[in-house]
């Protein structure tokens, strides 16, 4: 059980509280974000509130359960809820947020330039920071129409949970780099002197880009690099308030763990960089944890006693469940030492944990129940 | 090099995908392992950053630069190769262009991160070029000089566009030097020479996930291997038993009588107490062999060998992965 000093993670306080507008989940994939953040939306609905989920997820099992054939780029309405609140929910297209970007701050010309150059349909579709980007673009864009007073957001399934603060800053970085300018120089420099200066430098990139990708690659990198730039002057400054928007007093971080050894590593490194952007850390779930009605009889007395059953050869059925039994004890002992790490390292990040349940879930009450045992921690 | 018993007889290339959480890095080593053993020479390869040949080895991180890093059972060496995607750019200006200095000066000014984060798919051929570099790469004596090569790849989501490098790459360039070493590449991935196998749990959305990407990878023409089940419990009950407590009918009366014979009686809860928590557990498990068994029919569905690797009791450490790599050996998978 938990140790009396771990504080607890209220999460009817958080959901319950106005202030609270938005809700971000995250950890390392295969941890269950995605079905924490929808059930956290489900309980938040069904206390009062107005709600959006944004999921990256494009498992269909979840828009099903939540009674919706499949999700997309639009809020839709979850049927069934109970009481005054309402639920939705949506999956980000990335592809089409970008788009929908460029729609809006580009002439039709100039837009249709880059939404049918190469480079912007590899980099719209698969760099690896846009989906983290155009998640915080729709995160708000939500927040901003003034339709829901909670959004709670499930981040994208990174190779590590850290990519999710890292990439908006990266892409910003990268459409306003040092190359960018660069390659832009040719175009861009009025002066004689600059002219000639940036030139030689141009040269020199050129030169080898042409070498390894071939000119007409080049040549579209460049087309891109322009066209994007006269729509982006200040892509950097829009990272930048998206962070803000996260460090805002109304924003709650949950982060999201199994209770294995990568999971929670990455769980703690998240929290120790949280803590450093000065983002608001609500604590720390951990789902699936191993739990087990018979915690009295010890992984080791139970060994013991079936190891003395199936000498004597007596009683297999009671040695066979005494073996189940020291298997189920055994993980849970290591569950817990993972999670004591944890603690001793952070301790005072409020916990909550989510027993394992046999099955998947399906329905929205399988996600009801998740909520409550979220909330009875 | 002799063929041995195995289902991958001529398969020099090994992918290694899996749902994040599935342990495809354990599966990957310990494949690396099996296959090495005997006295043979394998690079396991990783592409992601992520060091995780180094945690699961528990060693320092790794340089770009292969290097030993285990004895197999029976003989035979694992080298281990953390791929850097800019390493691999400046080492691919080098090979083809002899220009490994400039390309320096050019990683300076953000050159290669550039090129190599507009086009992700720039960046994969770079991986996968290096990976098949060394899959093709023979000694002095013309020989190979390794007998396979592992590679820990992308999660199950993403595997499909990662090995298919030549369509990545041809909406970017149609033609040029990068265009043909992307065909070279292809052509390594979807020989008769690579398999691609996937890590799975015998849980819903990991088999979905399976399904899919095989799916995909067939799809695009790309060559499937096996699915090896990781983290499987061991059967411990007869289904008799399972089927009991499924139906809520486990003899407690029994379970009672053999733990106060096994000097259980003194538990402070009271043996009945116990007996029904621990039928209560049961069943649970029942509930869940049964989920199980219907994930291994859908996994059988896909036509693929499917390998059983057992949980591990202390937790993935060295000795598990000899002991996956032995199970490997056995089943016929290495």
């Amino acid at each position: 059980m938990m140790a009396k000093s771990t504080p607890v993670l209220e999460i009817d306080a958080i959901l319950d509280d106005p202030q609270t507008r938005i809700v971000v989940c995250c950890g390392s994939g295969g941890v269950g974000k995605t079905t924490t953040a929808a059930a956290l939306g489900l309980r938040a609905a069904e206390r009062g509130r107005t709600v959006v989920v944004l999921t990256v997820d494009p498992a269909r099992r979840l828009a099903q359960s939540m009674g919706l054939t499949e999700l997309d780029n639009t809020p839709r309405p979850v049927p069934g809820i109970q009481g005054e609140g309402a639920l939705h929910a949506m999956m980000l297209d990335m592809k089409r947020t970008f788009d929908e970007i460029i729609e809006a701050h580009a002439d039709p010309e100039r837009a249709q330039q880059i939404l049918t150059n190469p480079f912007y349909q590899s980099l719209s579709s698969s760099f690896s920071g846009t989906q983290e980007y155009m998640a915080m673009e729709k995160l708000g864009q939500l927040r901003r129409s003034g339709n829901w007073d909670l959004i709670i957001v499930d981040t994208p399934p990174s190779r590590s949970a850290l990519d999710f603060l890292d990439a908006p800053e990266r892409l910003g970085r990268f459409l306003d780099g040092r190359l960018i300018r660069l390659l832009m120089a040719p175009a861009k420099a009025g002066g004689r002197s600059a002219f000639k200066l940036l030139n030689a430098g141009f040269g020199l990139v050129a030169g080898v880009l042409t070498k390894v990708l071939g000119a007409q690659v080049l040549k579209d990198i460049q087309t891109f690099v322009s066209a994007l730039d006269a729509v982006f002057g200040g892509f950097r400054q829009r990272a930048e308030q998206t962070y803000k928007l996260l460090q805002a007093p109304g924003t709650a971080f949950v982060v999201v763990a199994a209770p294995e050894r990568d999971a929670m590593r990455e769980a703690s490194y998240f929290v120790e960089r949280l803590a450093e952007e000065r983002m608001p850390l609500a604590g720390l779930v951990i789902n699936r944890v191993h739990l087990s009605p018979a915690g009295a009889l010890s992984a080791a007395r139970s060994a013991a006693a079936a190891e003395d059953l199936e000498s004597r050869g007596e009683h297999e059925l009671t040695a066979a469940v005494l073996r189940l039994h020291t298997g189920r004890m055994q993980l849970a002992a290591r569950e817990h030492r993972e999670r004591e790490h944890f603690v001793s390292a952070h301790p005072t990040v409020p916990l909550a944990q989510v027993p394992a349940m046999p099955a998947d879930v399906h329905d929205l009450d399988g996600l009801r129940e998740i909520g409550t045992l979220l909330a009875a921690s | 090099m002799s063929a041995r018993d195995s289902d991958w007889d001529g398969v020099r290339l090994h992918v290694v995908t899996g749902k994040g959480g599935t342990g495809k890095t354990t599966v990957a080593a310990s494949l690396a392992l099996a296959l090495a053993s005997g006295g043979r020479k394998v690079l396991l390869v990783e592409v992601e950053g992520r060091q995780g040949i180094a945690q699961v080895f528990d060693l320092p991180p790794l340089p770009y630069e292969e290097r030993k890093i285990a004895v197999a059972p029976g003989g035979g060496d694992v080298f281990a190769l953390a791929v850097d995607p800019e390493e691999a750019m400046l080492e691919y200006l080098e090979m083809f262009y002899g220009m490994r200095r400039a390309g320096r000066a050019l990683t300076k000014i953000g050159v290669v991160d550039f090129a190599t984060t507009i086009a992700p798919g720039l960046r994969d051929v770079l991986v996968t070029g290096k990976t098949s570099e060394a899959v093709r790469r023979r000694g002095a004596d013309g020989r190979r000089v390794y007998d396979a090569v592992v590679l820990d790849a992308p999660p199950t989501g993403r595997i499909a566009r990662f090995l298919n490098v030549t369509s990545e790459v041809a909406g970017l360039a149609r033609m040029g030097p990068i265009k043909n070493h992307a065909d070279l590449v292809r052509g390594v991935m979807a020989s008769p020479e690579t398999a691609v196998h996937f890590v799975t749990l015998l849980e819903e959305m990991p088999v979905q996930e399976t399904l899919d990407g095989v799916a995909e990878l067939r799809g695009a023409g790309l060559p499937t291997g096996g699915i090896f089940v990781n983290m499987v419990r061991p059967a411990l009950l007869p289904e008799a038993t399972l089927e009991a407590a499924r139906r809520g009918r486990l003899d407690l009366g029994e379970l009672t009588l053999g733990l106060k014979a096994a000097g259980l009686a003194d538990l402070a809860t009271g043996t009945a107490a116990v007996a029904e928590a621990l039928a209560l557990e049961v069943a649970e498990h029942a509930a869940r062999t049964e989920l199980e068994r219907g994930e291994r029919e859908s996994l059988s569905s896909s036509g693929l060998p499917q390998y059983e690797l057992g949980l591990l009791a202390d937790g993935v450490d060295l000795a598990g992965l000899y002991e996956l790599a032995e199970s490997m050996c056995e089943q016929g998978a290495a």
